[in-house]
C-alpha cells in the first residue's frame, strides 16, 4: 500500500473487529441473509454489506439501517461457513455510523444512547426512566398518537400493576469506581481512534 | 583431504525469487565464502542453458561439490543431481539452498530480511557441502504381483489395467461385492447413461480375469517391506458360504425369515435378508450371512438357508481366514464416504420426513432400486409436486468440511433432470457458485436450464416445517437469500435432496498409516506433488487413485486409476528399482547391543543379530528418518548424508554474520 | 450435594421488570440446597446497547463485574439472564484471545483499582450449571409433584446457545428438554427453539419485533405446547407481555403462558405458585397447575409407518 493512501473503509473494520481478518474470505453465499430474523427488515442483506463494503461504499454503508436491525441473535455468525464474526462486524459498523454521525436509524441510536444514559448515571438499567424518556423525547410523533399513546400508556398500566415496571431507580454503590473506569475506557478509545 | 571447490549458482526463478531477494548481491557475496571458486546467478537454473552452466562448471574450473541455490528440493533437486552426474561428479556432492519457499515467498514483505535469510540458507549449504561424500544408490528387485485396496471403479480401473498387461492383481474389497458407490447409482452425468450397464462389464471382467485374484469381503490387517518386496496380512472375512459349492441361485435369501434394513447398498431406504448378496449384478456372486441379525447365531435355531441349500453350501462354522500376499507394488484405492447431512441440524435430515440425501435419491430413482425407479416421497406413494436440491451440503464450509466436493453440482443437475423427466415437478436448484469445469458439464448445466429447472444463489439457511403463511402449512420450507436479488426467500416445497459432500474415509488416517501414504488437511491422502505426480505417495511403491486422494468424479477416478496402473507397470518393466543411498548404518565395532534403536524404527528396519550381540539395519528397509541416530545412546548410528560433522557444518554456516562486512573479501 | 454457594450475578432486569425470576431462582435454590451469592456492588452489563455505540467501554463496563467477583475469591460466575451472561462470557473470552484488548480494559478498570486476568473465572448460565452441577438424578429425586401430562415448548433463545455451544447445540439444543422430561412433563417437538424473541426490537420497530414473536408463539402452541419455558427475562418479556400485540397485527388469539425453567422446576419440587413469583405474568400461568395429572399419561404410540413407507434415516443412538 502506498504510504499517502488512507485506509480503506474494509481495513478500518477488519481493524475495529476482534477476529474481523475472516471478512475478506466472504463467499457472497447469502447464509448470513437467509439465517437473519429481520432480514426483510433491512435495506441490504448482510452479504450485500460486506460486498458494498469490499467496494469502498462508505456512505451507503454506514447510511444503512442493516446494522440498526440487527438483533444480536449470532444465528448469522454460527452458520457463516467462513466464521466471518458478523454480529461483531455489525457493532462495528454501528459504532462507526455514530462516530460519523452518519446512521439511518434514530430509533435504534437513540434507544441505545437513553439506555446508556441511565447506566453510566446509576450503574444499572431503569426501565421505566428509559421506556418514558425515550418515547417522550426521541419517538414523540409516534408516541403522542392518540392511538398510541393509549397502547402505552395501557401497558404502562398493566406492567406496574404486574410490579414489573418499578418507578423509583436503583443505583449501585461505588458509582464513582465505575464512572471513572468508564471515563478512562472512553479516553483509551480516542487514543486508538486518533492513532 | 584434497582440495575443495565450490560451485554456487543462485537463481532468480523469474520474479518468484528475484522480485524480493536481491540475487545478484547473494551471488556475489558468496563467491567470498570458503571453498567458493564460483558463484553466479541465472534467470532459471532449472532450464537447460542453467544445467548446462552447472555441466561446464565441473569440467572447465574442476568443482568439487555445487550449491544451488533456488525451490524446494522438491521441486528440482534431482534436475540438479542429474545435471551433476552428466558431468561426471557424483550426485550427492551437490546441496540445495531453498532461498523462494523459505524465503522469497514467505518474506515478501521484508526484502532485506528476505536475501539476508537467502545469504544465511548459501552459506549453510556452503559449509554443509564440502563434508558430503559420494553415494551409491542401492538396486532392489521388484515383485510383479500387485496389490490393490479397494475394488470400486478406480480399483477396478487399476486392476484391470495391470492384469490386461499380464501381471498379476490382488484386488482386496471390504464389502461383499466390489463396485463401489458407483454400483449405487442411477444415471450418471453428463451423459446420462446408466450406471450398472457401464459398470458390471468391468465388475464381471475384474472377477473373472485369469490376472486377478479378487479378495471380497476382505480387509488388509498388515503391511511389511518394501517397494518391490511388499508382505501383505490379509484377513478373509467368514461369509459363512461355501464359495467351491455355492452357485449363487437364490434359494437361501428367497427363504430367510429375517428382513434387515439395508444401510449400505439401499442407503436405508430398502431392505435385504439376514443371508444375502447386496444386489443382483454383485461380483463374486455369493452371498453371505450377516451375523449379527441371524437367528442361528441368537438362538441356534432356525437354519432355513442350510435347508434349502440344494449344494449344500451354507457353513455356519466357517471362521475368518489370514492370507499373507508378496507383491512389488500397492495401489490405494479406497474411496470417499459421504457426509452424514445430521451433522447439520437446521437442515433437518432425519426429524423431517421428505428430506433425502444424494444416495437416497440415486436409490430411489434406480429402476433396481426399493421403489422400482418412482421418484416418491416418504409415505412411498406420493409424487413430489416440488422438489429442493440444496448444493454444498457440509463442504466448502469451515464448521464442517473446508474443501469443495466437486461432484455436487453436476449430480445435482442429474438430479434435477431425473426428477423433471420423471415426475414433472418443479425443481429448485440452491447453489453457491456452479462448477461444471469438465468435458461437456457447461453444456449439461445449458440443457437443464433450458429442461426449465430454476436456479437460485444463496446458500440455504434452514428447512424447517415451522411455516409462516398458509400456503406454506404442511410443506418443507426453504429459508435462504437469493443473493441474486439480495432479499431473503422462503421456498415451500414436497421434497428436499440434500448434496451431501464427499469426505475421506473415517479410517483414512489409520489406513494411511499402515501403508506409509500421509494424510493432508482435508483428510485425504496426499500425492507426492499436486500437479506433477498426483498418483504416487511419499513411500516408494505406494501409489493411490479415485476419490481417496480428493473429491473426484467418475472420469477422473478412472483416469488415476489407469495413471496408478502405468506407474506400477513401468516399475515391474524395470525389473529392479533404484533406491535413495540415504539410509542409517550401525558402527557394529562399537554398538553395545542395547537394542534402544530397535523398537524406535518406524520401519521395523533394525534387527538384533544375537550372535554378534550387534544392531544391524537392513538398508532396503530403512528409510533414513534419523531416528535410531538421534536415539542411539552410544551415538554410533550414522545417517548416510546426514552425518554429524553435515550438520554441524551447516549450522555454523548458517550462523555466518550475513550483515556485517557483507561484500569485504575476506 | 454439600452446599454449595454460587457467585451470582442476577443482572438489572431480574431487580425490575422480571422479579418472578428472581423469586423462583431463590426459591429453588434454597430447595435444591445451594446458596446464589451475589457479586458485591455489580452493575449493569450493558446489554446489547453498550456495544452498539462503544465498545471499549462495553467491555470495561462488564469487566468490573468480573474483577470484582474474581476480587471476592470466585472461581466462576452463575447468570441467569442469556443475555448478561454472553457479556460476561464474551468479555472473558475476548480479553484472553485478543491481547491488545485485554491490556485497554484493564487500562480503564485501573481506573477504579481493579484488574482482571481473563480466564480467572468460569461464566456460566444457570440453566447449563442446574443441568451440570444439581444433575438429572438430584431433580427426578427431589420432584415431589411431577408434572405429569403438561407438555411444554423448551425455548433457548439466542445466546445461550450462540455464539459458542455452551449446550449441546447451537441449532437444536436438547439438555432442556431433557430436564422436562425428568420432571415428569413432555417436551414437545419445538422447532423455532433457537430462533430470536426480536430482543429490543419491541422498543425499535414494533412490525419486525412482532414478526418475531408471533412465529415462535405459534409454532410453540402447533407444537401441542401448553406453555412456553425461558431462560432470559427479555425473552419471557417479549413473548408474553407482548403476545396481545402480535395477536392483534396477525389476527390471532394465541393465549399460551410463558414460563421460567426456575418456575417448572419449582413446581415440580412441590413449590407453591406464591413462592414462585407467579402473578406477574401476562398470560395467566396458573391454570397450568389444574391440567398436571395425577399419573403419566398413556404414552401416544408412535404412527404405525404405512406398510409401503420407505424407512426413515437411521439414526444413531
Amino acid at each position: 500500500m502506498k504510504a499517502a493512501e488512507k485506509s480503506t473503509l474494509f481495513d478500518r473494520v477488519v481493524k475495529a473487529t476482534p477476529g474481523g481478518e475472516a471478512l475478506a474470505q466472504c463467499l457472497q453465499c447469502g447464509s448470513c441473509g437467509g439465517s437473519c430474523p429481520s432480514a426483510v427488515d433491512m435495506d441490504h442483506s448482510p452479504r450485500a454489506l460486506f460486498a458494498m463494503i469490499n467496494a469502498g461504499m462508505e456512505d451507503e454503508v454506514l447510511g444503512s439501517n442493516t446494522p440498526w436491525y440487527c438483533v444480536s441473535c449470532y444465528a448469522c455468525t454460527t452458520r457463516c461457513p467462513q466464521n466471518i464474526p458478523i454480529t461483531d462486524i455489525m457493532y462495528t459498523l454501528k459504532q462507526m455510523a455514530v462516530q460519523r454521525g452518519h446512521y439511518d436509524h434514530p430509533h435504534a441510536i437513540k434507544f441505545s444512547e437513553t439506555f446508556i444514559g441511565f447506566v453510566e448515571q446509576r450503574g444499572r438499567g431503569f426501565e421505566f426512566g428509559l421506556a418514558t424518556r425515550y418515547h417522550l423525547f426521541h419517538r414523540p410523533k409516534q408516541f403522542l398518537q392518540p392511538t398510541q399513546v393509549f397502547k402505552m400508556g395501557a401497558m404502562g398500566a398493566n406492567m406496574m400493576r404486574r410490579q414489573r415496571l418499578p418507578v423509583r431507580p436503583v443505583s449501585i454503590r461505588e458509582i464513582d469506581q465505575l464512572q471513572a473506569i468508564l471515563a478512562k475506557a472512553k479516553v483509551v478509545a480516542a487514543k486508538e481512534m486518533q492513532a | 583431504m584434497s582440495e575443495q571447490r565450490v560451485g554456487v549458482y543462485v537463481c532468480h526463478c523469474g520474479h518468484n525469487i528475484a522480485g524480493t531477494v536481491d540475487v545478484e548481491h547473494v551471488a556475489e557475496w558468496s563467491a567470498n565464502l570458503p571453498n567458493v571458486v564460483i558463484s553466479r546467478d541465472n534467470k532459471f537454473m532449472c532450464a537447460s542453458t542453467g544445467q548446462e552452466q552447472i555441466e561446464e562448471d565441473i569440467k572447465e574450473f574442476d568443482l568439487t561439490h555445487v550449491v544451488v541455490a533456488s525451490c524446494s528440493p522438491h521441486m528440482h533437486e534431482k534436475t540438479f543431481r542429474n545435471a551433476c552426474a552428466r558431468a561426471g561428479l557424483n550426485p550427492y556432492l551437490f546441496e540445495m539452498a531453498n532461498i523462494r519457499e523459505h524465503a522469497s515467498w514467505v518474506h515478501a514483505s521484508d526484502k532485506d530480511g528476505a536475501t539476508n535469510k537467502a545469504k544465511s540458507l548459501v552459506s549453510a549449504a556452503v559449509h554443509r557441502v564440502i563434508h558430503q561424500e559420494p553415494l551409491q544408490p542401492m538396486q532392489v528387485d521388484i515383485r510383479p504381483e500387485t496389490l490393490v485396496v479397494g475394488g470400486g471403479i478406480a480399483g477396478i480401473q487399476t486392476a484391470l489395467e495391470i492384469a490386461d498387461a499380464g501381471y498379476h492383481v490382488y484386488l482386496v474389497e471390504r464389502e461383499p461385492s466390489i463396485g463401489g458407490h458407483m454400483a449405487m447409482f442411477d444415471k450418471t452425468f453428463p451423459t446420462l447413461d446408466c450406471s450398472a450397464c457401464i459398470l458390471t462389464p468391468k465388475m464381471f471382467d475384474a472377477g473373472s480375469h485369469p490376472h486377478i485374484t479378487l479378495l471380497s469381503y476382505s480387509e488388509v490387517e498388515q503391511v511389511d517391506g518394501y517397494v518391490g518386496n511388499f508382505t501383505v496380512r490379509v484377513r478373509r472375512k467368514a461369509r459363512h458360504v461355501d464359495e467351491d459349492l455355492c452357485t449363487g441361485c437364490g434359494s437361501c435369501w428367497e427363504k430367510c425369515p429375517i428382513k434387515v434394513i439395508d444401510t449400505v447398498f439401499e442407503a436405508g431406504l430398502g431392505s435385504r435378508k439376514a443371508i444375502y448378496r447386496p444386489f443382483p449384478q454383485a461380483v463374486p456372486k455369493y452371498p453371505i450371512i450377516d451375523v449379527e441379525n441371524c437367528t442361528y447365531y441368537k438362538s441356534g435355531k432356525c437354519r432355513m438357508c442350510e435347508k434349502v441349500c440344494p449344494t449344500e453350501a451354507i457353513r455356519f462354522d466357517q471362521e475368518d481366514e489370514i492370507l499373507e500376499v508378496e507383491v512389488g507394488n500397492i495401489v490405494l484405492a479406497t474411496g470417499f464416504q459421504l457426509f452424514d447431512p445430521r451433522r447439520i441440524p437446521n437442515y433437518g435430515y432425519g426429524r423431517l420426513e421428505n428430506v433425502f440425501t444424494n444416495l437416497e435419491f440415486e436409490r430411489l430413482s434406480n429402476a433396481a432400486g426399493p421403489t422400482e425407479g418412482k421418484i416418491v416421497l416418504r409415505d412411498g406413494v406420493t409424487e413430489p409436486e416440488s422438489v429442493a436440491i440444496v448444493h454444498c451440503v457440509g463442504s466448502r464450509d469451515k464448521n464442517y468440511n473446508s474443501h469443495c466436493s466437486a461432484i455436487c453440482c453436476m449430480a445435482s443437475l442429474k438430479f434435477a433432470h431425473l426428477v423433471m423427466e420423471k415426475t414433472g415437478a418443479k425443481v429448485y436448484n440452491f447453489y453457491i457458485d456452479m462448477r461444471s469445469i469438465s468435458k461437456g458439464y457447461e453444456e449439461f448445466y445449458h440443457r437443464i436450464m433450458e429442461e426449465g429447472a430454476s436456479f437460485i444463489r444463496g446458500k440455504v439457511s434452514e428447512i424447517t416445517d415451522a411455516a409462516h403463511t398458509p400456503e406454506e402449512e404442511g410443506k418443507l420450507i426453504l429459508v435462504c437469500e437469493d443473493t441474486l436479488i439480495g432479499r431473503p426467500r422462503r421456498v415451500p416445497v414436497d421434497m428436499v435432496i440434500l448434496s451431501a459432500g464427499l469426505e475421506p474415509r473415517a479410517d483414512a488416517q489409520e489406513v494411511g498409516y499402515m501403508f506409509g501414504a500421509g494424510c493432508g488437511d482435508t483428510g485425504f491422502f496426499t500425492e507426492r506433488h499436486p500437479k506433477l505426480d498426483p498418483v504416487a505417495t511419499v513411500t516408494e511403491g505406494v501409489f493411490i487413485a479415485g476419490a481417496c486422494q480428493g473429491a473426484k468424479d467418475i472420469p477422473d477416478s478412472v483416469a488415476q486409476g489407469a495413471a496408478a496402473a502405468a506407474r506400477v507397470l513401468a516399475t515391474i518393466s524395470k525389473k529392479q528399482v533404484n533406491l535413495e543411498p540415504v539410509r542409517a548404518e550401525i558402527d557394529e565395532s562399537r554398538c553395545s547391543g542395547c537394542r534402544i534403536c530397535n523398537n524406535m524404527c518406524p520401519y521395523h528396519a533394525i534387527d538384533f543379530i544375537e550372535a554378534d550381540g550387534v544392531s544391524r539395519v537392513n538398508p532396503a528397509l530403512c528409510k533414513g528418518c534419523g531416528t535410531c541416530v538421534a536415539a542411539c545412546p552410544s551415538q554410533v548410528i550414522n545417517g548416510a548424508h546426514f552425518t554429524f560433522d553435515q550438520l554441524i557444518a551447516e549450522i555454523d554456516g548458517i550462523m555466518v554474520d550475513v550483515t556485517a562486512g557483507a561484500l569485504e573479501v575476506v | 450435594m454439600s452446599q454449595k454457594t454460587y457467585t451470582y450475578y442476577p443482572g438489572c432486569s431480574l431487580q425490575h421488570g422480571n422479579h418472578a425470576y428472581e423469586v423462583s431462582n431463590r426459591a429453588v435454590a434454597k430447595a435444591l440446597g445451594f446458596e446464589l451469592a451475589e457479586i458485591d456492588d455489580w452493575n449493569c452489563c450493558g446489554a446489547t446497547e453498550y456495544f452498539s455505540l462503544n465498545r471499549l467501554p462495553a467491555y470495561a463496563l462488564v469487566a468490573r463485574n468480573l474483577a470484582r467477583a474474581a476480587d471476592g475469591g470466585a472461581t466462576e460466575v452463575v447468570a441467569p439472564c442469556s443475555a448478561c451472561f454472553l457479556n460476561l462470557y464474551k468479555t472473558d473470552k475476548h480479553m484472553k484471545l485478543y491481547p491488545k484488548l485485554n491490556d485497554q480494559v484493564n487500562e480503564a478498570l485501573g481506573a477504579g483499582n481493579l484488574s482482571y486476568k481473563p480466564g480467572t473465572l468460569k461464566v456460566r448460565h444457570l440453566l447449563e450449571m442446574i443441568i451440570t452441577d444439581v444433575g438429572f438424578d438430584m431433580l427426578k429425586d427431589r420432584t415431589r409433584r411431577p408434572l405429569y401430562g403438561l407438555n411444554f415448548a423448551p425455548y433457548y433463545g439466542c445466546l445461550i446457545a450462540r455464539p459458542d455451544n455452551v449446550l449441546d447445540s447451537t441449532e437444536q439444543p436438547t439438555l432442556m428438554d431433557q430436564m422436562i422430561e425428568v420432571l415428569g412433563a413432555k417436551a414437545t417437538d419445538f422447532h423455532l427453539k433457537t430462533f430470536c424473541c426480536g430482543g429490543h426490537m419491541t422498543q425499535i420497530s414494533e412490525e419486525t419485533a412482532y414478526g418475531m414473536i408471533h412465529r415462535i408463539i405459534k409454532n410453540a402452541v402447533d407444537s401441542g405446547a401448553d406453555a412456553i419455558v425461558t431462560i432470559c427475562p427479555m425473552c419471557q418479556m417479549n413473548l408474553d407481555v407482548y403476545q396481545g400485540y402480535a395477536n392483534d397485527m396477525f389476527g390471532t388469539k394465541y393465549e399460551i403462558p410463558v414460563m421460567f425453567f426456575t418456575q417448572v422446576i419449582g413446581l415440580a419440587l412441590g413449590l407453591s405458585p406464591r413462592e414462585l413469583g407467579f402473578g406477574q405474568e401476562f398470560v395467566n400461568m396458573s391454570g397450568l397447575i389444574d391440567k398436571i395429572q395425577s399419573s403419566p399419561p398413556p404414552k401416544a404410540k408412535a404412527a404405525r409407518r404405512p406398510k409401503e413407507a420407505l424407512p426413515m434415516p437411521v439414526m444413531p443412538e
